[in-house]
């Protein structure tokens, strides 16, 4: 080949891997994006102020709403944040301050085995744990199984952002004799609390979608929920049946449910961002 | 404590044949902590040789020598800093006023012997907040607000920070961001105040200012200062610790260890045959 004949050959690969990448990235938000507009084509057009306040009506009868579930994903996600929050800030702070790095090690080899297990796994764990002892499906149950996947991902985030606070940070309050234990009250954790509190959103949002977990503990319910120790409905669940039932009404009603969760998804997201950019961080050096 | 009832320096000062006089003026000088025969390691690793030196009540007294001869490891074991290291052991006696400090509350002793380190180390708070820090975990009695105009002033800092208080200590340059730190120091006001290098990573305007600040300094308080400049230990420091591979070559009044060192090694460092 003649060097001429060389540079072309190259110039084609060059054009061509470039147009490839190109398209692969168009491709992959072009899913992110098909998936919102129909969603949001879909549920726009199922969705009304009836959704958000009745009562999911009989089966046959049209109209109704998923007023119960918005209220019981609420429910589930407070309790579930008040499980997993606690115990995985509470870890988090032991492995960045405290434990020795072989401990440490392993709780954090265990913590990302724990965010492994399939969500459906997690459901049966609270299945066993929770609704066979007591006798039933619950709220408590639901919210046992989302807090227990909310653990890692809190855990790890929590040790990560303690331990991204600079060193000195910590000698500095020391000297000014703080104890170790006022030291990670007044300096460390309000050094780290944004990064923390937007991956507790994070994950808060990612279990609010979850299915699986909650099928077989909070069970669902058509009804107003009557406590934390009966069965109660949540959007990904009431989704899932109204999805897979015969009916057209049913159909609209999903697509209006997806468009809410994702919404408050969303919601959270932005949330998150916008803690993270309030406050005073301390800079990168 | 009345100044006379303070333990004086009673230690191995390299001969100084050329100024017996001020060298008796300094033995007797009161001192307001005193290293005895300090040994110290990291894990088997020996880095501190049989310490004997002082520093005296109400002057600046200067750390120097060339880099890694552990300076700053002496320094921070003065308000036990070097405990953060679990493999560290200290042989030796270190006293505040006549009293062990290892036997003391280590939160105590931080409080009254105060740090300020090699990199300014702001918290990321409001100027007003760090200053604030230390008087408030201490449980300062009085008006936080005065404290922290008062610890500025000495800092020779509030005239450029007193319209900000409330933005972030980290809209501060370089320079002033250490001159916070040392603010910081004096609001819990500290009977002794250690430097760790304060100046090296400052550009020199900011250096000057606060060499300007530490000789003012005295006044208030105690000053140990490391420093691997030689001239800046001139400069400020009314006793200098000559040291060397973990030793105290010499330890004399400033002005006598820079015209007429004690030690051979003194003089070759000094007149920059080495360093």
């Amino acid at each position: 080949m003649s060097s001429n004949g060389r540079v072309r050959w190259r110039k084609f690969v060059s054009n061509f891997m470039m147009t490839m990448t190109g398209v692969c990235a168009l491709i992959s938000v072009s899913v992110l994006f098909f998936i919102l507009g129909y969603l949001v084509y879909n549920g726009g057009t199922s969705i009304n102020w009836a959704f958000f306040t009745q009562l999911p009506k009989p089966t046959g009868e049209i109209g109704g709403g998923m007023a119960n579930a918005i209220v019981g994903s609420a429910k589930l996600l407070l309790a579930a944040s008040l499980i997993g929050v606690p115990i995985g800030f509470l870890g988090g702070v032991y492995l960045a301050e405290f434990s020795g790095s072989f401990v440490a090690s392993i709780v954090r080899y265990a913590a990302d085995l724990l965010n492994g297990v399939p969500s459906i796994v997690i459901g049966i764990f609270a299945y066993s744990m929770v609704v066979l002892p007591f006798k039933g499906f619950s709220a408590l149950a639901g919210a046992f199984a989302l807090g227990v996947m909310m653990i890692p991902i809190t855990l790890r985030s929590t040790e990560e952002f303690l331990k991204n606070v600079p060193n000195n940070l910590r000698e500095g309050a020391m000297a000014l004799g703080a104890s170790k234990s006022k030291t990670i009250r007044t300096v460390i954790i309000p050094a780290a609390y944004r990064g923390i509190l937007t991956a507790i959103l994070l994950a808060l949002a990612r279990v609010a979608g979850e299915t699986a977990p909650l099928l077989f503990t909070a069970l669902g319910n058509p009804y107003w929920n009557r406590g934390w120790t009966q069965p109660i409905a949540s959007l990904p669940v009431m989704i899932y049946y109204y999805a897979l039932s015969p009916y057209e009404d049913y159909h609209r009603q999903a697509w209006a449910g997806g468009l809410v969760l994702l919404a408050l998804i969303l919601i959270i997201n932005i949330v998150a961002r916008t803690i993270l950019a309030r406050g005073i961080a301390v800079p990168r050096s | 404590m009345e100044a006379s009832t303070k333990p004086s320096l009673s230690l191995n000062i390299a001969t100084n044949p050329g100024a017996p006089g001020a060298r008796e003026a300094f033995a007797s000088l009161p001192m307001r902590m005193t290293v005895s025969k300090l040994n110290f390691f990291y894990g088997a690793k020996q880095i501190l040789f049989d310490i004997n030196m002082g520093v005296a009540d109400k002057k600046v007294t200067a750390l120097i020598c060339p880099s890694g001869c552990g300076k700053s490891t002496l320094l921070r074991i003065l308000n036990r800093m070097h405990e953060t290291v679990s493999t560290s052991r200290l042989e030796g006696q270190i006293l505040l006023d006549g009293q062990d400090i290892i036997a003391q509350d280590v939160t105590s002793l931080r409080r009254r012997v105060g740090m300020v380190f090699q990199r300014p180390n702001p918290f990321p708070k409001s100027i007003f907040d760090n200053i604030a820090y230390g008087p408030r975990i201490n449980g300062a009695k009085g008006s936080i607000a005065d404290i922290v105009e008062k610890s500025l002033r000495h800092a020779a800092l509030w005239d450029e920070v007193k319209d900000q208080l409330h933005k972030s200590a980290y809209d501060l340059s370089g320079g002033q961001q250490q001159r916070l730190c040392i603010a910081r120091a004096l609001a819990v006001e500290p009977e002794v105040l250690l430097l760790d290098e304060p100046c090296s990573a400052l550009d020199p305007i900011s250096t000057a200012k606060i060499e300007e600040l530490l000789v003012d300094l005295k006044n208030l308080t105690t000053v140990a200062i490391v420093t691997h400049n030689m001239q800046q230990a001139a400069r400020v420091s009314d006793f200098t610790a000559f040291i060397l591979t973990g030793q105290v070559i010499e330890f004399n009044p400033t002005p006598h260890l820079f015209t007429t060192p004690g030690d051979p090694r003194t003089e070759a460092y000094i007149t920059g045959r080495f360093g």
